[in-house]
């Protein structure tokens, strides 16, 4: 394919053709092998470690036991997946996802956006400054270390619940009461997340023109008009990306977190997709039926993504490469 | 009329900046809450009174710690993950940016082998076949297994590869009129023009090695192989989290069995390297970010 393009192309590109006659240069692209040579590593480990796990997808269609593998084990078809449906857990596993991510994307979404219009509007510079520096800093740490950190604090006798007693609220269970469990998940991965998600905002509310304020303000506009009439809508393009390409995260309701924050006691608010995966294939060795469940994700999943990100190249020239 | 005005717009302000330090605050709030926790007397911890400051102030935590031995032998597994892996992410990033920032002129297979890289990125076997995998090349317990899995990042790769492409070309004419190589030219011209790009790039993937769980629980089959995040998930969270959750009956046991100052300190050990980067990544990462949105 692109070997014709470039031939319809030389005989307009003269220097090529005088890069040609330089000795020691034989071909019209240099250093091809390098090129390749210089890929090689990491396609090979690329291929090892992505493209043959992606062969083993095929135990999805099995009853597959280790011992005898891929190739010996019985095809099922896909009475996996059925097997799946028929469980009475899957529509609790279902909607417990559904509704984490879909929570998670829009409380991360509008918090981060009020957040980086307020402290757009600081002046000290040296002050928004450290307030950036301090409030992106969760999200380096891992829920590892969040959910260590939390469990303590939200102990039945914890500060939090020290502090609820103040006003006469609690003690609440927050890791073990199925009521309130979702909603410490959905809260302490806005805690964690709000700001270094206003970046891309801020990024954004910087390239809005001061004259426009300026202009506003002598129009007569106050603040709140001025958020309304100018901040919000040029930062409509921005939010709407941001929308969009977070559509294919909307089956991940965050593995890292729940499976370091939940117990047996609250999986019947918080079991999702990827940890239900977790206990049935690696703790429980049912191979085949996990690798089902976690295929199909990934393709709805993938489906997902291809359609976010056409739609986003569609209405707003976005592209990662 | 115009002095109301300012008034209010100037208490305005004083609130709003009053919400700034809150929300900053509550940041960090629970960083700090553990830290104080980790140096107070275990008494004043068991019976919840320490708050933002340690009470009865005593090193008895880190005395532990220095003592244990898994501990510390997890918290070196990390480091030597951390190096091995950074390593490898920073060449394997840097190796194929290189090419594939080349357009597909220059580059003949350049697109073949950036669909390659999308496609892996987008989809995966998931965890079992990967579990599988490792676990039939012999590399349980191996320290290979943590970081060649995740040799290649992908998403690095894109993002350096967008920043190489938007180095001005007449470098690269320059440099093939004076018979600079491929090599040469990424070595010693590409890679030092771009060096906050791939700080960024490369301290990203360090925090994500120092930071990741997952695989040391499934791929290390005993204590003293385990990372030390994977450490402190296994006998610090879940012993934490089980208590949390387990009937009141025995929750008042289990609450005195545990040792709050010794699992506060553990975990803030295990920040700390996290903190020592972070001014440096927070000197690059907005621009690392914002990095992705280059265009040609």
């Amino acid at each position: 394919m692109t070997g014709k393009a470039e031939q319809t192309r030389l005989p307009v590109r003269p220097q090529t053709e005088l890069s040609e006659t330089r000795p020691g240069k034989k071909s019209k692209k240099p250093f091809q092998a390098h090129y390749h040579l210089m890929l090689m590593p990491g396609i090979i480990l690329l291929l090892i470690f992505s493209i043959i796990p992606m062969f083993g997808l095929l135990m999805a269609f099995q009853d597959y036991k280790i011992s005898k593998g891929i190739f010996g084990s019985p095809w099922v078809g896909l009475e996996n997946v059925t097997y799946f449906f028929e469980l009475s857990d899957s529509k609790v596993i279902i909607r417990n996802t559904l509704f984490l991510a879909i929570s998670k994307i829009v409380a991360n979404l509008i918090v981060p956006l009020v957040f980086a219009v307020l402290l757009n509007e600081v002046r000290q510079r040296a002050f928004k400054r450290t307030v950036q520096t301090i409030v992106y800093l969760p999200h380096f740490l891992s829920w590892v270390i969040l959910a260590g950190i939390f469990s303590e604090l939200l102990l039945t006798d914890g500060i939090v619940n020290r502090m609820l007693e103040v006003f006469g609220i609690g003690p609440i269970q927050f890791l073990g009461d199925n009521r309130v469990f979702p909603y410490i998940l959905i809260g302490s991965d806005v805690w964690k997340e709000f700001g270094f998600n206003t970046i891309i905002y801020l990024a954004a509310l910087a390239g809005i023109d001061p004259h426009l304020y300026e202009a506003a303000s002598i129009d007569g506009a106050g603040w709140r008009k001025q958020t309304r009439l100018i901040t919000l809508p040029l930062l409509r393009a921005t939010i709407i990306l941001l929308a969009t390409l977070a559509i294919g995260n909307i089956l991940n309701a965050g593995f890292d977190q729940i499976f370091n924050m939940y117990s047996p006691i609250v999986y019947e608010s918080s079991d999702v997709i990827d940890t239900y995966v977790y206990r049935a294939g690696i703790l429980d060795g049912q191979y085949g039926f996990a690798t089902a469940i976690g295929l199909m994700k990934s393709v709805i999943a993938f489906v997902l993504i291809i359609f976010s990100y056409s739609l986003a190249y569609k209405y707003a020239n976005y592209r990662i490469f | 009329m115009v002095r109301s005005q300012t008034i209010s717009a100037k208490i305005w302000y004083a609130l709003l900046i009053v919400v700034m330090v809150l929300i900053a605050l509550t940041s960090i709030a629970p960083i700090v809450h553990t830290v104080a926790v980790s140096f107070s007397h275990k008494a004043y911890a068991a019976a919840g009174a320490v708050s933002f400051w340690p009470k009865g102030f005593n090193l008895y935590a880190y005395k532990q710690i220095v003592a244990d031995s898994k501990f510390l032998h997890s918290f070196m597994v990390s480091v030597e993950r951390v190096l091995l892996g950074g390593a490898i992410n920073f060449l394997m990033t840097v190796l194929m940016a290189y090419p594939l920032s080349r357009t597909s002129e220059q580059f003949g297979g350049r697109n073949a082998y950036m669909w390659f890289l999308i496609f892996t990125m987008l989809f995966s076997g998931g965890v079992i076949p990967l579990y599988i995998l490792v676990k039939s090349l012999g590399l349980f317990d191996s320290i290979w297994a943590l970081v060649l899995p995740s040799a290649v990042p992908v998403f690095n790769v894109i993002l350096l590869m967008n920043f190489f492409r938007g180095i001005p070309k007449e470098l690269n004419e320059a440099g093939s009129m004076d018979g600079a190589g491929p090599w040469y030219m990424l070595f010693r011209v590409y890679i030092p023009l771009s060096l906050p790009s791939i700080a960024t790039v490369t301290l990203f993937s360090i925090v994500g090695h120092w930071n990741s769980f997952f695989d040391g629980m499934i791929f290390m089959r005993s204590v003293e192989h385990y990372p030390l995040q994977t450490y402190i998930q296994q006998l610090v969270v879940q012993m934490s989290i089980s208590t949390m959750a387990s009937d009141p009956n025995k929750y008042e046991l289990m609450r005195q069995l545990s040792d709050q100052t010794l699992n506060a300190a553990k975990i803030v050990v295990a920040v700390v390297p996290v903190l020592v980067v972070y001014p440096f990544l927070q000197k690059y990462f907005i621009q690392g970010i914002l990095l992705g949105s280059v265009k040609e």
